[in-house]
């Protein structure tokens, strides 16, 4: 299977992995699901504002992989995840959470239906296990093929023009969460219009021995003069997909499969993608617990927090008034550049079903290694913080 | 609980009648019909009569399927159901007696032990053993005989049943009886035994009853557990062999489910139970038959109860996936012989005969019998309970002729070789062994059939052919059996109840887990 001193790469390398290299000036890696992947290439604002006002190009090839197919796919898949999949049509792709039996969220990810092909579930964490469990009984045959896949995520506002100028045909007719299939270079590669940053962008995916090719083409267009693109890290990431309002299992909540301590796992309406759920279809794991919570009020959410000054509330409590009693805490956030604001998101107790009144952040900050604390008032955003007309528009409009 | 007509009972093996029969007393004449849906055309399951030989029923040779001795009916089921007013005979007392090859047999009673070349010491210290370890089992009684109690979000019932429970172990018990129990309870009875006993013989006699039916052997741990749940039954009444085999226990359980009301239909074999939405809505028949209800008990195992009949698309993911890991598979065969004439065994009598016989000589041959098992192959030198139920009972056979009934361990389910392959081999096997006690006894075989767990399985719907629908590990037991979420005898599946040996307390022909399931019906129901 593999070389003998396989053990001796502890990170494994992506087929653009080469590429990447020559981009990244401050060698800032980390892992990101066994994959050297970088943090930082080399200055986080300007890897931000590819994102937001250029094109930005991102490794997506860790992100776990796999492809169900076989005659009860779809039932298998109506069953895994809380959302109605029966009317995901061929070549569009949804957003999902799953849960365990007691209704909490084990992960999210989305679905591509690939037609004939079968299905494409990625997800956040490795969830072959869970998927095999929940497979018995059905006529499905699943393959984990994260490493099979090479994908890029290419976003930003000129991340359509990039990708025409590239050579990739008719992408300005694809519509939000649509597929398509393209001839590049005489190789095929799929692009379906959807990504994290809340912004217009496409995720392209390839077999590996193309991975260098696309890539090239991709960057030629800079090459050629026509468009700055510019590869970002994960920091970038983190900072646009707060903006955009996406949860991230793991990170602003304990996964179910991972949480030791009772009530310290979420459930899908706890979490504020209740929308995803559709208690009328046909029975899916978790369902039953799902109901049961919903006939009481809820106990908690996860919420989307803009947190006043100019301090960031990095992994503050939260209290009910200034100096009042403490109802939650911060669990990620960020500096918003386009917005001018701390943006958070927060999870915090519920009282009678509602957020408490107002919301008080008590933010420790250094100034010249000495400490300080304040309190910064933060009002809950229902909406994405951050939107922008281009993201859902087809044709998306020449930038 | 429901306004619907109808309660249905999937399949009629004696727990699914008890359980009928409850139900049906206890609701009185409020509107409901009880159905109990057998999919044989018998009723009693892996409890009923069976013929075998050539001329079937006539002329041929009747015998206990499954189970062929009496040793734990429960006594409150007996007053409850009015049995004896049903027909129920048990038939004979009987002791056992373990097989020595040179006539040296020794007999064990319920309190006493007897036979050539025994130490004084060690007959006194069977009767203290015996003694003791009721004592246990009746210490256990609260536990054994009640919903198991769930140990979060305890209701009343649970709280006294833990209350009691405590109380018998402490008081009832006493201080020092109490921590010889928490010492042994847990380990196998091979150390037990041999802390106890110098013979051999009466070592390997008693283990085998630890071990009958189980995958495990003497050195298994929680051996001691399994024997103090074989155990129950000696608390109130005495082994026995029904005359008429099995069958015509559960016959009578029918006449007093007929009595209460119930709706008994054979052959009517449930291929699906209906589920929407998380609740029952009733039941498809093989024959295209729908019948709708809201209230489904199932008296089948849990493995067919929710991976066959539900199917896994109505259930959780996890649910569905630890009934799938439950461990099913059985190790028992049962041989059957038609014998022309009497067999004859060195030094015993034909009243010995009748008793139940064990063929278990010492520790070690337990041991190495069960090996074999873990392996995936029968044993060598098999463990054998014999009965010849028709010493005492003549209506099993014509004049001249005797049944011979034999309880074989260790018999895989899961056997490496297939069991095509196997069966008449380890039949070959066990009447050669049979040979050594009863000299010349092939020579009188006129039929023969041996039943192994893939044909019960297959005759007796059982997924394993495990007698009791799922081994009695410790982490299959009390409040985790079949598996925590399910052991009060509801299930994840509103208006669905388990009733059967997969729920607590287990196997045997007790009809304790269809009474106790009836009963947390009925407390549902108010």
């Amino acid at each position: 299977m593999v070389e003998k001193d396989h053990f001796r790469q502890v990170l494994q390398h992506s087929p653009f992995h080469d590429r990447i290299e020559e981009h990244n000036l401050i060698k800032n890696w980390m892992s990101w699901n066994g994959y050297q992947t970088a943090r930082v290439l080399d200055t986080l604002s300007a890897e931000y504002f590819a994102i937001r006002s250029g094109c930005s190009v991102m490794d997506l090839t860790p992100m776990e992989k796999y492809r169900i197919t076989g005659p009860d796919s779809l039932a298998f898949l109506n069953r895994l995840v809380a959302r109605d999949l029966s009317k995901l049509k061929p070549n569009r792709v949804t957003y999902v959470v799953w849960c365990n039996d007691d209704g909490k969220v084990l992960d999210d990810g989305t679905i591509f239906h690939l037609g004939d092909a079968g299905y494409r579930l990625c997800s956040q964490h490795h969830q072959l296990d869970w998927l095999l469990i929940s497979s018995q009984g059905f006529d499905v045959e699943i393959a984990e093929e994260t490493h099979e896949v090479a994908a890029l995520a290419v976003q930003g506002p000129t991340s359509c023009a990039v990708l025409r100028a590239a050579g990739i045909d008719g992408l300005d007719q694809l519509k939000p969460f649509g597929i398509q299939y393209s001839q590049l270079l005489g190789f095929e590669v799929m692009v379906s219009r959807t990504g994290y940053t809340g912004d217009l962008g496409y995720e392209v995916w390839t077999e590996p021995r193309h991975a260098v090719d696309l890539w090239d083409a991709i960057f030629a267009t800079k090459h050629r003069g026509l468009y700055d693109v510019r590869v970002i890290g994960l920091d970038a990431l983190e900072m646009v997909r707060i903006e955009a309002g996406f949860i991230m299992p793991g990170d602003d909540f304990i996964t179910a499969e991972t949480a030791v301590r009772a009530d310290h796992d979420r459930s899908p309406f706890e979490l504020g993608v209740g929308w995803t759920v559709n208690l009328d279809k046909p029975y899916f794991t978790g369902k039953r617990a799902l109901i049961k919570e919903k006939s009481s009020a809820i106990k908690r959410r996860l919420v989307k927090l803009v947190v006043e000054g100019n301090k960031p509330p990095v992994d503050s409590f939260l209290y009910d008034a200034m100096k009042g009693k403490r109802i939650g805490t911060i669990k990620s956030q960020t500096w918003s550049p386009i917005l001018k604001a701390n943006l958070a998101m927060a999870d915090i107790d519920y009282i009678n079903g509602k957020a408490p009144r107002e919301i008080w952040a008590e933010i420790y900050y250094q100034k010249e290694l000495t400490w300080h604390a304040t309190w910064a008032r933060t009002t809950v955003s229902e909406k994405p913080f951050w939107s922008h007309p281009r993201k859902s528009a087809t044709p998306p409009g020449p930038y | 609980m429901t306004n619907s007509k109808t309660i249905v009972l999937v399949g009629g093996g004696h727990n699914g009648l008890v359980c009928a029969t409850y139900l049906a007393k206890g609701l009185g004449p409020a509107g409901y019909t009880v159905q109990v849906l057998e999919a044989r055309e018998q009723i009693g399951g892996a409890a009923s009569t069976r013929c075998f030989g050539q001329d079937s029923c006539k002329g041929g040779f009747r015998v206990s399927a499954v189970a062929h001795v009496l040793h734990s009916l429960d006594p409150q089921i007996g007053r409850d159901l009015n049995l004896a007013n049903a027909g129920l005979d048990r038939g004979p007392a009987i002791e056992t007696i373990s097989l020595g090859r040179n006539g040296d047999h020794l007999t064990l009673s319920a309190t006493a032990v007897s036979g050539n070349g025994l130490s004084k010491v060690d007959i006194e210290s069977y009767a203290s053993f015996k003694n003791e370890f009721r004592s246990y089992a009746k210490a256990l009684k609260p536990l054994m005989t009640n919903r198991p109690p769930r140990l979060k979000n305890m209701d009343r019932r649970d709280l006294i049943t833990l209350t009691q429970l405590g109380w018998a172990l402490r008081f009832g018990l006493g201080a020092n009886s109490m921590l010889e129990f928490l010492r042994v309870g847990g380990i196998n009875i091979y150390d037990v035994l041999n802390e106890q006993f110098d013979s051999e013989r009466l070592k390997g006699a008693i283990a085998a009853d630890a071990v009958i039916g189980h995958h495990m052997g003497p050195r298994t741990p929680t051996t001691v557990l399994t024997y103090l749940h074989r155990l129950q039954g000696e608390l109130h009444s005495p082994q026995t062999l029904p005359p008429g085999g099995m069958g015509k226990v559960t016959e009578a359980l029918a006449e007093a489910a007929r009595i209460a009301g119930v709706h008994i239909r054979t052959g009517a074999k449930v291929t699906r139970i209906l589920v929407r939405d998380g609740s029952v809505t009733g039941v498809a028949l093989d024959s295209g038959e729908r019948i709708d209800t809201e209230l489904v008990v199932s008296n089948a195992d849990a493995k067919t109860t929710f991976l066959k009949l539900v199917g896994t698309q109505d259930l959780d993911a996890m649910f569905a996936h630890r009934i799938r890991k439950t461990r099913t598979n059985g190790t028992v065969a049962k041989l059957h012989l038609g014998l022309k004439g009497l067999p004859e065994v060195n030094g015993m009598s034909v009243a010995q005969l009748g008793q139940r016989l064990l063929i278990a000589p010492d520790m070690g041959y337990v041991e190495h019998a069960f090996n074999h098992a873990k392996y995936g192959e029968f044993s060598e030198h098999p463990v054998l309970e014999i009965t010849l139920p028709s010493i005492t009972d003549a209506s099993l056979t014509r004049d001249g002729y005797h049944v011979m009934s034999v309880v074989a361990c260790f018999a895989p389910y899961a056997l490496k070789t297939g069991w095509d392959q196997g069966r008449e081999v380890f039949a070959d096997r066990i009447v050669s062994l049979l040979g050594a006690y009863f000299p010349g006894i092939a020579s009188q075989i006129v039929a023969r059939e041996l039943l192994t767990p893939v044909d019960i399985e297959a005759q007796y719907n059982i997924t394993g052919g495990h007698w009791h629908h799922g081994e009695l590990g410790i982490d299959q037991s009390f409040m985790m059996r079949p598996v925590h979420g399910a052991a009060q005898y509801d299930t994840p599946v509103d208006g669905l109840f388990l009733c059967g040996a997969a729920a607590h307390p287990g196997g045997g022909v007790t009809g304790v887990p269809g009474r106790l399931a009836a009963e947390r019906i009925l407390a549902l129901s108010r």
